[in-house]
């Protein structure tokens, strides 16, 4: 589903964000993003969504070669990848609800299904009764669910989650990471950074370290 | 999916929406938009009503034919015939001297002095109406006229109609460098205006990048947005055109009345107003696309 084969990403200015970095994550596969901050690890999600592209090396998204690909492909290619920022990039002009419909209105779907979506996509990250809040009112831990939300709500196959449970407490990242695994349960491929080992489970991780991958991919973590 | 109609329609509401929810400043664009185009498309229609004004004019133009003194009845009678038989002349008017007199002296108050003449100074005249209204066939039906024996005078006040055609094409090339030059502002008032948008817009515009927007999304409400503002502006500048139309109607009419005319003062033709109101979009139209073009690629998500 994606796979990086000896990326290297260097930044103006001479940093190298990312060096040699050669991974492959397989359809409905689950894994964790681990390091400190200035790893890599947004830059890595960055490349697969094409948010920025490498200087050597391929990045593979469903056998399609995201590095090479036009800008007029890209949203196509992002309409199939959810994603959450740390940073939540939600919009307070709006509602709730609105916020969780652009991803529907941006491809189009028709107003009485999109409707259902939303409600379904806020139902599942326990939200339903707050749709027509402004988000500004949300707290933290719910801002990040309506990030969620919004990220799932046009059911892409691949979720990609930058520190997801960065500025929660303990009981708030619990709870996501439960909504994460019932992505996981239907299929969904994701891939969540987190420098927050506490919400590691047996789940696969990827550990990089100023740029490369620490240990041979595949094996880590797994029971 | 959502049919492409539905779509665009609620891409349109918003539009409205986010155009007055800061209505003043909405407003006041559509209200400098609306004057700026009203002046060239103001005057515009009152170049149309003189044009019509002064093709009604040509066309009632006359010749007089003032006799020599010593031109007798039988003399009068045979220059009648000769008229009579021109394929060029329409109506034939006599005015004898002494009914030239009377109405001398009934218009002008020099009763006291004609009273002191001796004689009846004026000549007996000939009014022809010609069949063209062109200007220069007139003038050598003019000449013609003017060999004619005992023809002392002919005379056709074509002149004020040269002027008048001069000072309406002067006219024209004024509204029409009017008109370029307020569509250029206009084009710039919408162009920024959709920068600012841009601008306060930017993090939307990057979210929705990220989750998949297509340029032509994205571009799509500030497209409506400057065709929108330009519509609404195209509609102000129709309405002050008829309420300045309405103003001077009245003494249109009373200034046309002390000249002997009929004329009314037409308002803008139902043909015109879909004109001004569709070139108003256009610009509209074109002052977004501009700006879209040049300040939308800036902004990519990071």
């Amino acid at each position: 589903m994606i796979s990086f084969n000896q990326v290297n990403k260097r930044y103006p200015g001479g940093f190298e964000a990312l060096k040699n970095v050669t991974f492959e994550l397989a359809k409905g596969e689950m894994a964790f993003l681990t390091g400190h901050s200035g790893a890599g690890k947004s830059t890595l999600l960055k490349l697969i969504a094409a948010i920025e592209r490498p200087n050597s090396g391929s990045v593979l998204v469903n056998n399609q070669n995201v590095s090479a690909l036009k800008s007029a492909a890209l949203p196509y290619l992002r309409r199939n990848i959810g994603m959450i920022f740390q940073d939540h990039k939600l919009l307070f002009d709006r509602s709730v609800f609105d916020n969780v419909q652009l991803p529907l209105e941006i491809c189009g779907f028709d107003h009485r299904e999109t409707g259902k979506r939303v409600r379904a996509a806020l139902d599942k990250v326990g939200l339903l009764g707050r749709e027509k809040a402004n988000p500004i009112a949300l707290s933290g831990g719910e801002q990040q669910r309506l990030c969620i939300a919004r990220a799932i709500v046009n059911r892409p196959s691949i979720l990609l989650a930058d520190e997801p449970t960065g500025n929660l407490d303990a009981e708030y990242a619990q709870e996501i990471m439960k909504i994460f695994d019932s992505f996981h349960q239907v299929g969904a491929t994701l891939l969540i950074s987190t420098h927050d080992a506490g919400v590691l489970k047996n789940a696969r991780t990827i550990n990089l370290r100023q740029g490369e991958i620490q240990t041979a991919p595949g094996k880590e973590g797994m029971p | 999916m959502m049919s492409a109609f539905s779509q665009h329609l609620r891409v349109i509401k918003s539009t409205l929406r986010r155009m007055f929810s800061a209505p003043l400043s909405g407003i006041l664009n559509i209200v400098v938009i609306g004057i700026a185009l009203s002046l060239p498309a103001g005057l515009y229609a009152l170049l149309q009503n003189a044009q019509g004004v002064l093709s009604q004019a040509s066309s009632s133009s006359e010749i007089s034919l003032f006799l020599t003194m010593d031109a007798g009845s039988e003399d009068i009678a045979s220059l009648r015939r000769q008229l009579a038989q021109n394929p060029a002349i329409g109506r034939i008017t006599f005015i004898p001297r002494a009914d030239a007199l009377k109405n001398l002296v009934q218009s002008n108050g020099l009763s006291d002095v004609i009273a002191g003449l001796e004689n009846n100074p004026l000549p007996d005249a000939f009014v022809v109406s010609p069949r063209t209204t062109h200007a220069r066939e007139l003038d050598a039906l003019r000449s013609e006229l003017q060999k004619l024996p005992h023809v002392d005078i002919a005379q056709l006040d074509t002149a004020w109609v040269y002027k008048l055609e001069a000072i309406l094409e002067f006219a024209r090339i004024l509204v029409l460098i009017l008109a370029v030059l307020l569509s250029l502002a206009l084009i710039a008032i919408t162009f920024n205006t959709i920068r600012l948008q841009i601008m306060t817009q930017k993090d939307e515009i990057q979210v929705a990048k990220l989750i998949g927007a297509t340029n032509s999304f994205v571009r799509r409400p500030f497209l409506y947005f400057g065709a929108v503002q330009g519509i609404l502006g195209g509609i102000t500048a129709w309405i002050i055109i008829a309420l300045g139309m309405h103003l001077l109607k009245k003494p249109i009419a009373t200034l046309s009345h002390l000249y002997g005319s009929d004329f009314i003062l037409h308002p803008l033709s139902l043909g015109d107003s879909l004109t001004l109101m569709l070139f108003s979009l256009y610009l509209g139209l074109m002052g977004a696309w501009l700006s879209v073009a040049r300040h939308l690629s800036e902004i990519e998500p990071r």
